[in-house]
């Protein structure tokens, strides 16, 4: 009878169909007396701010404050992991960057102010170019480092020798809700903020840094987002910062919404990495030794680079076991938006090289990639490089070859082969990629999920969790953990926005970890609730407390289904029994860590896996193509909702195939992003919609000690779509001659670089 | 400071007076004077579709129609979806919103209202489409989240049941191998 497990639409559904369901910003109309923040921006990429006159902008008619550095009366500095990050900066260190604020009556009157601003900079070098950073030593980071075995020696041994490089571009999180906050004074005259956040605890902290406060007087609340993808995970703070310091200054509520223009040359975007390698391999394409740098584009600061360089480390074995391993990682320093966390979190780079690596490997040896990724998956007993036991090595092989046969793998590429050979302008490509992806914050302590109950004396029940809603269905499942653990109908439950006053010191939602770490912690929490229910329950039906059943708002002894109790009737009477209806609930990742210094540990719970087969186009004129089919299995354990985790699949995919095909990102010679709208940074439309999508959830898959056996699915799927990048390859390499070679493609695999890499498959006279 | 204009609008059926700034676009009328904030702002310029109502049965979007050149128009945005559908003697929601909450068309939902309003527009003056043709009219609307196959898929339950015909099944399974 339960409703979990079952494919139900969003909670929230009827709200967003009806335009009722509201944004952070949908609430401006609610605070009479609101002041509108408009950002004084900087056009150069490197400068010193010399001076900064307001007065010209305190004439214009509606302006009624200008902030500066002078007016924080707390800490100038939003740095979440190390003090690189002053809110108004006093030398600019990317073309855009915000170092004033005015405040006024009206929106226009705001902007009107902050072009009336004077600032006076003093132009400095800027370094745009990732090559030259790396070339100057322009590190955020030290090295960080994974090492098994002996790599120098094991490249040694091997029989051939590969060595290559990959540049992969960054990506803009185009959440459709722009950076967001509104803040204004409670009743108490403590700050309150409505924030679009994925990590209000944080934004707390960094408010009431901001600010000189302690957290207990700041409460931020995120009433859902409007997507967020890693992009509101620390990059939220800011404009939260900025709306609760007008607040507090001027005693008026405080408005921040970052025009897309702003919010795109404003914030972070997914890491930019170049990646040098040198594989060491046999003559079947058995990978016996790898070394690579990757050097990823952290843009101005440090923001959430190091880990994000570590994930990439972490999955640049992808599903693959390779004997000796040397991984070393770079955040490197330019002068561009800080780059941050976006979906994968650095995982998809570094699984794009090891991708790019076996694809080389299987054209140099003449051999199917196909044939060459197979062979080298993890078998029983083996350690990743960063010595973990990898878990469920079968899960695999099983994934690989029930959909190579559900998709007719075989068949198709035959199928395929004779269309190439009688199309000399229009070749198709088929490739099945594999997905493993650790999931745990690889920072130990951010693994832990706490959660508030409370049960009404009527038998309704209103659910907090520690976790925030973006659309990815967080709070679906978690109304279906409760309902499913109280046992009451999901229509009994209510989900209240998450805010710092109900669940303190939360971690952020993102690592796809937020079903996983709150969802245990509410299982806890309803647990509770019903053990004490049990014990008033029982009298009652003339049974033991442990006998009873709690199903859908009905309570009863397991022999004697047909007498039973309301759980309002429950409820009413703990009340009157004094027994207390208010519970927590906690949970904490067991036994995972890792040691930065030996590179070695046990940073991930488990891992989830996935496959996805995609079959393209590509014209040999132009370099357009289409993707014609695309089929997926993937492992989401006992799904806690399978229309929602399809979505995130679904989604999922076709956002990388964004990042590896369409979404390019240009900055221009002066710094100034040139891609800061939809206009001129192409996102997948409809028309890039697969005609064919066949997603498959796998079965028998359950996960044992994640809640009800389930498995994180925000990440992995993102990285389903290098199957798209790699059939494109394919279908390049059918331009050729058809001799053995690697088949260059740069990413994104736009069509244009597609073109360039038909020509030089064409010129070359080579096929892979 | 530009002068404020007193527009007269017919919003969801009613006739609706309110003063604005001569020169506002009409997104901005619905969510800073009328408190509509269904209509969604995503990218200010016209690129995602965020904002799209109907003008006379026709999808536009509001962030870049003047609110003065709305005079004279019907103009239906999300929140009138529903009421409209009551008054024409309909229950619950509009089919196409039905459609959409059931088929798991959303994720986070900015992008829903214009969607739904642009699938609206279409069904109206075509009750059969092909997959193409849902493609071609939604082509001006973005999603980030979803990937687009369940907003096909809703838009194709609505026709169908419009139609009084089975919708065809979602093309997703659980594999049991």
């Amino acid at each position: 009878m339960t409703s979990l497990g079952k494919p139900i639409a969003h909670e929230s559904a009827c709200d967003h169909v009806t335009g009722s369901a509201l944004y952070t910003d949908d609430l401006a109309g609610r605070f009479p007396g609101l002041l509108h923040a408009h950002p004084v921006t900087a056009p150069h990429a490197h400068a010193r701010v010399v001076a900064l006159d307001p007065s010209a902008a305190l004439a214009e008619p509606g302006v009624v404050r200008v902030l500066g550095p002078a007016d924080v009366p707390g800490e100038n500095q939003i740095g979440p992991a190390r003090p690189d990050e002053p809110l108004f900066p006093s030398e600019v260190m990317f073309h855009g960057q915000a170092v004033a604020w005015v405040l006024a009556e009206s929106e226009e009157s705001a902007r009107r102010g902050a072009a009336a601003v004077r600032v006076d900079y003093q132009p400095l070098p800027a370094t745009l170019d990732l090559e030259a950073a790396i070339a100057a030593e322009q590190f955020l980071t030290d090295p960080l480092r994974l090492q098994r075995g002996d790599a120098a020696a094991g490249l040694e041994r091997a029989p051939h020798r590969l060595t290559g490089e990959l540049f992969v571009g960054g990506q803009e999180h185009f959440y459709l809700e722009t950076q967001s906050a509104i803040a204004h004074l409670d009743e108490q005259g403590r700050v309150f903020v409505h924030s679009s956040t994925q990590h209000p605890s944080e934004t707390q902290e960094i408010v009431a840094r901001v600010l000189g406060l302690r957290k207990h007087d700041v409460t931020v609340q995120c009433l859902r987002m409007g997507g967020a993808f890693g992009g509101k995970e620390v990059q939220a703070n800011a404009w939260a910062a900025v709306a609760a310091l007008g607040a507090r200054l001027t005693g008026r509520p405080t408005r921040v919404r970052l025009s897309r223009a702003h919010d795109t040359t404003l914030t972070g975007k997914r890491h930019p990495v170049l990646g040098r390698f040198e594989v060491g391999f046999d003559a079947q394409g058995t990978l016996l030794a790898l070394r690579m740098q990757l050097f990823a584009d952290g843009g101005w600061c440090l923001d959430l680079s190091e880990p994000i360089v570590y994930r990439a480390l972490f999955h640049s074995d992808n599903a693959y076991r390779i004997r000796d391993v040397e991984l070393v990682g770079r955040v490197v320093r330019t002068h561009k938006t800080s780059m941050t966390a976006f979906r994968g979190f650095g995982g998809p780079q570094g699984m794009i090289m090891i991708e790019e690596i076996v694809d080389r490997v299987a054209r140099t040896l003449g051999i199917e990639p196909h044939q060459v990724r197979e062979r080298n998956f993890y078998r029983e007993g083996d350690c990743t490089p960063y010595g973990q036991v990898v878990r469920d090595p079968d899960r695999m092989p099983r994934i690989w070859g029930e959909l190579t046969a559900s998709c007719d793998y075989f068949e198709r590429r035959r199928q395929i082969a004779e269309h190439n050979s009688r199309a000399p302008h229009a070749k198709r490509g088929l490739a099945i990629t594999p997905v493993k992806f650790g999931i745990s914050f690889t920072t130990a302590f951010f693994n832990q999920g706490g959660a508030l109950v409370l049960v009404y004396a009527d038998g309704s029940v209103q659910v907090n969790h520690g976790g925030t809603e973006m659309g990815q269905g967080l709070h679906t499942k978690m109304l279906q953990v409760a309902a499913h653990t109280l046992g009451v109908p999901m229509a009994a439950v209510r989900m209240m926005p998450t805010q710092t006053d109900k669940v303190p010191n939360t971690s952020a939602t993102a690592a796809s970890s937020g079903a996983d770490l709150n969802g245990a912690a509410l299982k806890v929490a309803c647990e509770t609730l019903r053990a004490r229910l049990a014990e008033v329950a029982a009298p009652e039906l003339g049974a033991a407390p442990d006998e009873l059943v709690f199903d859908e708002g009905r309570v009863f002894a397991r022999s004697r289904p047909e007498r039973a109790l309301t759980f309002s009737h429950v409820a009413h009477q703990a009340h009157f029994q004094r027994v207390p209806l208010l519970a927590t609930g906690y949970y904490r990742t067991p036994g995972i860590q890792f040691d930065k210094v030996t590179g070695t540990g046990k940073p991930f719970h488990y891992f989830a896996y996935g496959a996805a087969a995609t079959e393209v186009e590509v014209d040999g004129f132009t370099g357009m193509y289409s993707v014609r089919r695309v089929d997926i299995l993937h492992d989401v354990g006992d799904s806690l909702s399978p229309l929602v985790d399809r979505g995130q699949i679904e989604g999922g995919f076709v956002q990388g195939l964004g990042w590896l095909t369409l979404e390019e990102l240009v900055w221009n010679a002066d710094g100034r992003l040139a891609t800061e709208n939809a206009s001129t940074y192409k996102l997948p439309g409809l028309g890039e919609c697969p005609p064919i999508f066949n997603v498959a959830l796998l079965g028998r898959a359950s996960e044992p000690d994640v809640v009800y056996g389930s498995k994180a699915v925000g990440e992995p799927p993102f990285m389903l779509a290098i199957s798209a990048r790699e059939a494109l390859r394919d279908a390049v390499a059918a331009f050729g001659a058809g001799a053995a070679g690697v088949v260059e493609l740069a990413s994104p695999a736009t069509p244009e670089a597609v073109f360039w890499a038909v020509e030089r498959v064409r010129r070359s006279g080579s096929k892979a | 400071m530009p002068g404020l204009r007193s527009l007269n609008l017919t919003l969801n059926g009613d006739l609706v007076q309110v003063a604005a700034p001569e020169h506002w676009t009409l997104l901005e009328v619905l969510r800073y004077s009328l408190g509509l904030t269904g209509s969604k702002q995503g990218c200010d310029k016209g690129d995602c579709g965020a904002c799209t109502v109907l003008m006379d049965g026709e999808p536009v979007l509001a962030c870049l129609t003047l609110a003065a050149a709305a005079e004279g128009k019907q103009i239906v945005t999300i929140e009138g979806l529903a009421p409209l559908h009551k008054r024409a003697g309909g229950s619950g929601v509009d089919p196409v919103q039905d459609a959409f909450d059931r088929s798991g068309a959303l994720q986070c939902g900015f992008c829903q209202p214009g969607m739904i309003l642009s699938a609206k527009a279409l069904l109206d003056k075509n009750p059969k489409p092909t997959r193409d043709e849902i493609k071609q009219a939604l082509s001006g609307n973005l999603c980030r989240c979803t990937g687009y196959t369940q907003i096909l898929e809703a838009v194709e339950v609505a026709a169908a049941e419009a139609r009084g015909e089975v919708p065809p099944g979602p093309r997703w399974r659980r594999f049991e191998g």
